[in-house]
């Protein structure tokens, strides 16, 4: 009974009238939402959009500098800019070089590199590439730069190589994070295995020391050249790295004799307060 | 009534340079955006000679220079962002000036935690790294108060180095290490256990048999809270790292403008994002594999 007249109610004109309006009033309600996706959609294509050309302006841009510093590195190579002549090496007592691990299997380039540095007078020079490309291949470069198969006279001493005056030092991502951890085991050993009861303060020097003692105590470097991609040390030893000035000189297969000079050279003229 | 005119015109200019910002943001934002970036606050003196300023002015410049920076960072949407306030090497200035710095960054840390400060404005947390036994009873307490303050903030991360060196850092969390270790070694030897302190060998399981690993230390570091940096901006042309993150930025882009600190602004984080976003590929790669 009561169901006959609720679908008597709803035939009823003005419930239809109330349902038309109400399906206008959806159909309004989704043909709005369908714009705002299709603005915002819109809006999303615009902004990348946007974003890519800002990208692409940022590439042209780099690739107009890099015509400018090949000029450049040109010119000084071939002694016409003059200014980079008065070059004082003994400013520099430790050279380090990043290279990308991956351009680090270029040997050819690698021994290039080396023969430049020994050229401009470079006496000690510590490789780092993250996987340890270089440091597998240490034998192969110091006889390659050396000319000759490794004669008694160079010394083959750890990590370090020597030969015509120059000595290199191959290092690779294990001499930072782990080596800290090998030192802190020795300092572990060495202080608290038997049974100190006293409160102990390990100092930098100590720090350094054991670093020393598990074989991975090099020199800081002056100056850092890395050669890759970007700016990024990629995992240089950090306890080697404190005042180190760091040159993003570009890939190693774009690699210039003229670049390598401007950036040693503008080494040489910065000053360092060293934080006082 | 001139003073109203004036007001009004500088909230405009203030509008609109915020309306243009978001829409910058917004097309950055097509692209990666660092999760946290980090600053070495470099130039203050240099700014205040260069401008004929007395000797303090350089630091006041560079606090407003930091405020807008952090500002625009968080407005990008930067996770967390760390400066390099102190460092134990600026120790070793003339001790007036030491002492006029350290009173700076007391007000201004005071000035961070007020309620209607920047921090509580965009929910910063702030942390305090480095060695903070070194400093002074007042500024230390108003650090501690700082971090008591913000503790409930939790949309972004603020992490100020104060009396820090990375080197310090390092020996800071070696020594924790070993501590633990120690520790761990103690609870086992009272309990009766056997132990052979110089085998390195021992069951995954039983922690307190295993040496020390890189891990351990990294859970010890003062910034241990935070992912590594992406980017690490520092000012007047200077290319080195002076003792900052050294651990921690072995996958990170290295970014030296030639500008003063003071003189930092909108443009150069512009730049240093869009650099971010143009080797994101290859610094994401890298720090897979390390």
């Amino acid at each position: 009974m009561g169901s006959i007249r609720i679908i008597k109610k709803s035939c009823t004109p003005s419930f239809q009238r109330w349902s038309n309006n109400k399906n206008r009033i959806l159909d309004f309600g989704y043909e709005m939402q369908k714009l705002l996706k299709w603005i915002s959609q819109s809006g999303n294509v615009g902004l990348r959009v946007l974003w890519l050309i800002l990208h692409l302006a940022i590439a042209i841009w780099y690739f107009l500098l890099g015509v400018v510093q090949s000029v450049e590195s040109f010119l000084i190579a071939t002694d016409i800019l003059k200014r980079y002549e008065a070059l004082d090496i003994s400013k520099v007592r430790y050279l380090a070089v990043v290279i990308h691990s991956e351009e680090a299997r270029h040997l050819s380039k690698v021994f290039e590199l080396l023969q430049w540095l020994a050229d401009i007078g470079v006496k000690s020079v510590c490789l780092y590439d993250a996987e340890g490309v270089l440091k597998k291949n240490k034998e192969v470069i110091a006889e390659r730069f050396s000319n000759a198969k490794l004669p008694e006279g160079a010394a083959v001493n750890g990590p370090l190589v020597t030969c015509r005056n120059l000595t290199m030092e191959f290092v690779s991502f294990a001499d930072g994070k782990e080596a800290v951890v090998k030192a802190a085991n020795y300092l572990f050993v060495k202080h608290y295995a038997n049974g100190i009861k006293e409160k102990l303060q390990f100092t930098e020097p100590q720090m350094g020391e054991a670093l020393g003692a598990i074989g991975s105590g090099g020199a800081e470097p002056d100056l850092l050249l890395i050669y890759g991609p970007t700016r990024c040390h990629l995992g240089f030893p950090a306890w080697r790295l404190r005042y180190t000035e760091i040159v993003h000189m570009g890939p190693l297969k774009s690699m210039s004799y003229g670049s390598l000079v401007k950036a040693i050279f503008k080494y040489t003229m910065v000053h360092q307060n060293y934080g006082s | 009534m001139e003073k109203r005119i004036g007001d009004q015109v500088s909230n405009l200019f203030e509008y609109l340079g915020s309306f243009l910002r978001k829409g910058i943001f917004s097309v950055l934002s097509v692209g990666p955006v660092p999760d946290h970036i980090a600053f070495i606050m470099d130039g203050n003196r240099r700014y205040a000679k260069k401008r004929n300023l007395l000797e303090g002015a350089g630091h006041r410049f560079g606090f407003l220079a930091l405020t807008n920076m952090l500002r625009y960072c968080y407005e990008l949407g930067v996770k967390y962002v760390t400066i390099y306030a102190f460092s134990i090497d600026n120790f070793k200035r003339r001790p007036e000036e030491v002492q006029s710095t350290m009173q700076l960054i007391q007000a201004k840390i005071e000035d961070l935690i007020r309620e209607e400060s920047m921090v509580n404005q965009y929910g910063v947390r702030i942390y305090f790294l480095g060695n903070l036994k070194l400093l002074s009873k007042p500024v230390r307490l108003a650090a501690e108060r700082a971090m008591v303050a913000t503790a409930g903030n939790t949309k972004a991360v603020l992490l100020i180095c104060l009396a820090y060196t990375s080197t310090d850092e390092i020996v800071h969390a070696v020594q924790e290490c070993c501590e633990e270790k120690r520790d761990r070694v103690r609870a086992l030897e009272s309990n009766g256990e056997g132990y052979g302190l110089t085998s390195p060998r021992g069951n995954k399981k039983d922690k307190s048999k295993r040496t020390i690993v890189v891990s351990d230390v990294e859970e010890h570091m003062y910034a241990a809270a935070v992912p590594d940096p992406d980017v690490i901006i520092r000012t007047s042309g200077e290319t080195r790292l002076s003792n900052f993150l050294l651990w921690q930025s072995a996958n990170c882009l290295l970014y030296s403008p030639s500008i003063f600190w003071p003189e930092i602004g909108f443009r150069h984080l512009v730049w240093a994002v869009l650099d971010f976003q143009r080797n994101f590929s290859y610094l994401k790669d890298k720090s897979k594999h390390s």
